[in-house]
């Protein structure tokens, strides 16, 4: 108790000095807090477009379909499996035939996916509905990076080409009748989405598809022969790695602010050795022990990490309010990366981090308060009262 | 010497390494102090008054001989044993007056009280008692900054005397100090040594404060040339 009474007046008394510190560590908060709840914000909304929009509920692949190898396509559609007809009806599954195609914008020659989808599926957040309508051409929706990148823009018609299983090439005029907004780039950047069933008229492979997207509410326990099931979290996993990789990166900027805080309350207790070593001698000849000039110093050090919860309350709370209702804008260009990543993001603060933050800036602030404060302890108090740098 | 011996010095020595060698700051002191003195080592720069202040007041110990102030053997006491002396028993002045600068007076003066967890309303008749002898109950809320020098030797001598010590150890209390400023302090110790029957024991070489001192020790090259006992 008596440390930190006097440790409070001690800090109360050096004004200027306590408050600079006091608010080198309270931004420390305040940034790592902020930060670590950007890359949060960043993964629960990557998770949540990416459910959305791209993985559903979990997927069933098509035994030889890889992602990663685009001549699988050819082989990689099968026959829609009769188990999967009750929930394709009850839009609770849909199907996805997807092929390799080029597209002509403006007499230039672009590779794509070209997917096919049912127009009237609600498994994922496209806008699959826009193609339900009666044209010469065939209506398709692409995304807006796929549109900046080829160029094109709702109502224009522009030619694809595609190999259908037989290998013959054959080509089509479409007509772009959507470009949509989306954070995830996986159903966007070099895709075409058009209707399944003139899919697979193109392919000449009726009824058939590469993958099936689940919805909320299918239910299927059965394995299913020629079909692999993914789960949402197995399908997400990249995401994950890549959330994981950006908080280990974000670690660096952890360290330098934890530095930060470390050098200011090292410095400042540094300093008192020197600054102070009247005082200490003053202590020591009024009768403190060693001890208790160990524990005065370092509960000064402590208490700066105490000070500064308060202080970054007092103006961090309402900055980190105001950063969860207006969100943090992205960099331009960073959609380009092939991340899913949206233009805003909105950090989340979940109360683990918090104490996490607070209790670790607490744990090091006294750390390196009590080893300058250790090596007070073994200053001679004769030399120490007279003033004498040692 | 009819009073109690409070302080006994025995074939006392120190030694300090310097370079590959040693120098002696103090080479063989026997002394003894009643309860009640007002003494003072006095003597030259270099002739030890620091060093044998230091070791009655358990900041340092002898590297030979014994040294007793009350009833503890400075040489033989733990750290802790020699915190809690000079907590309870000893009061130090300082030449450089050693205030907290941060603490207002009346929280200089409270500070050793705070070491005794006396309560709050003891603590505060306590230092308004110790500011009415030295006269500054009217500073109380002034930090040292805002004091003379003379102001602030004597909310150091309060602050040594708030805790009713037994001996108070004076090392250069008038150093950086005026003539008038020098007397008036030495006025308020002499009162406090008659009025409480403290022990003061100085370290000096100044004029002023060796014509107060009812007992004056020379020191010459650490040992004592002369002991002389003043009468009125």
């Amino acid at each position: 108790m008596l440390a930190i009474k006097l440790a409070y007046r001690n800090l109360v008394g050096a004004g200027l000095r306590t408050w600079l510190n006091v608010f080198v560590l309270s931004f420390v908060y305040i940034m790592i807090i902020w930060h670590y709840g950007v890359i949060d914000g960043w993964n629960y909304q990557a998770r949540k477009d990416m459910q959305a929009w791209e993985v559903g509920n979990g997927q069933y692949w098509q035994q030889n379909y890889d992602p990663y190898d685009f001549f699988t396509l050819e082989e990689s559609h099968a026959q829609i499996p009769e188990t999967f007809r009750k929930g394709m009806a009850e839009g609770n599954i849909t199907p996805v035939l997807i092929n390799q195609g080029s597209v002509y914008p403006e007499g230039r020659i672009q590779s794509l996916l070209l997917k096919g989808i049912d127009p009237g599926q609600k498994v994922l957040a496209l806008p699959t509905a826009e193609m339900n309508t009666d044209l010469e051409e065939i209506p398709v929706i692409i995304g807006r990076r796929m549109a900046k990148s080829c160029k094109l823009k709702e109502g224009d018609i522009t030619t694809i080409r595609w190999r259908d299983v037989n290998g013959t090439f054959d080509a089509t005029e479409v007509k772009v009748v959507k470009v949509f907004n989306c954070d995830v780039p996986n159903v966007d950047a070099g895709q075409m989405w058009i209707p399944i069933k003139k899919m697979q008229e193109m392919m000449q492979c009726p009824d058939e598809a590469t993958i099936f997207i689940i919805g909320d509410n299918f239910k299927m326990n059965e394995k299913i022969a020629g079909w692999e099931y993914k789960s949402q979290d197995s399908l997400m996993t990249e995401m994950d790695e890549i959330i994981k990789m950006k908080k280990v990166g974000g670690s660096f900027l952890y360290l330098i602010l934890i530095l930060l805080a470390m050098l200011a309350i090292f410095d400042t207790q540094v300093l008192s050795i020197f600054r102070r070593q009247k005082e200490i001698g003053t202590y020591i000849a009024m009768g403190m022990t060693r001890r208790q000039v160990v524990s005065l110093f370092t509960v000064e050090g402590a208490m700066h990490a105490i000070l500064a919860v308060i202080v970054g309350a007092i103006y961090g709370v309402p900055f980190l309010i105001w950063q969860i209702k207006t969100g943090f804008s992205m960099p331009a260009g960073t959609d380009d990366m092939g991340l899913s990543i949206a233009q805003t993001i909105f950090p989340v603060y979940g109360a683990g981090l918090i104490i996490t933050t607070i209790l670790l800036v607490l744990i090091i602030t006294t750390v390196v308060s009590y080893m300058p404060a250790r090596k007070i302890s073994k200053m001679n108090p004769t030399d120490a009262i007279k003033g004498k740098i040692q | 010497m009819e009073k109690n011996i409070i302080i006994t010095l025995e074939g006392v020595k120190k030694h300090f390494p310097i370079g590959g060698g040693r120098f002696t700051a103090l080479n063989g002191i026997d002394l003894a102090f009643g309860e009640g003195e007002f003494a003072g080592f006095v003597g030259p720069s270099g002739s030890g008054k620091t060093t044998l202040l230091n070791i009655i007041g358990s900041l340092d110990t002898p590297s030979e001989g014994k040294v007793l102030v009350l009833d503890n053997n400075i040489g033989k006491l733990t750290a802790k044993k020699a915190a809690m002396l000079r907590r309870k028993k000893l009061g130090f002045i300082f030449q450089t007056y050693n205030l907290l600068p941060v603490y207002t007076v009346f929280e200089n003066v409270e500070f050793p009280l705070l070491l005794f967890n006396m309560n709050s309303s003891g603590r505060k008749k306590a230092v308004l008692d110790a500011l009415e002898w030295v006269g500054l109950t009217d500073k109380i809320k002034s930090r040292p900054a805002q004091l003379s020098g003379g102001e602030c030797q004597r909310v150091a001598i309060a602050r040594a005397m708030v805790k009713r010590p037994v001996v108070v150890l004076a090392d250069e209390p008038t150093a950086n100090l005026d003539s008038e400023n020098s007397h008036h302090i030495l006025q308020t110790m002499e009162n406090l040594n008659k009025d409480l029957q403290t022990t003061f024991i100085f370290a000096t070489h100044d004029d002023k404060v060796i014509k107060y001192l009812k007992r004056k020790i020379l020191l010459q090259d650490g040992k004592v040339t002369a002991d002389k006992i003043i009468t009125n």
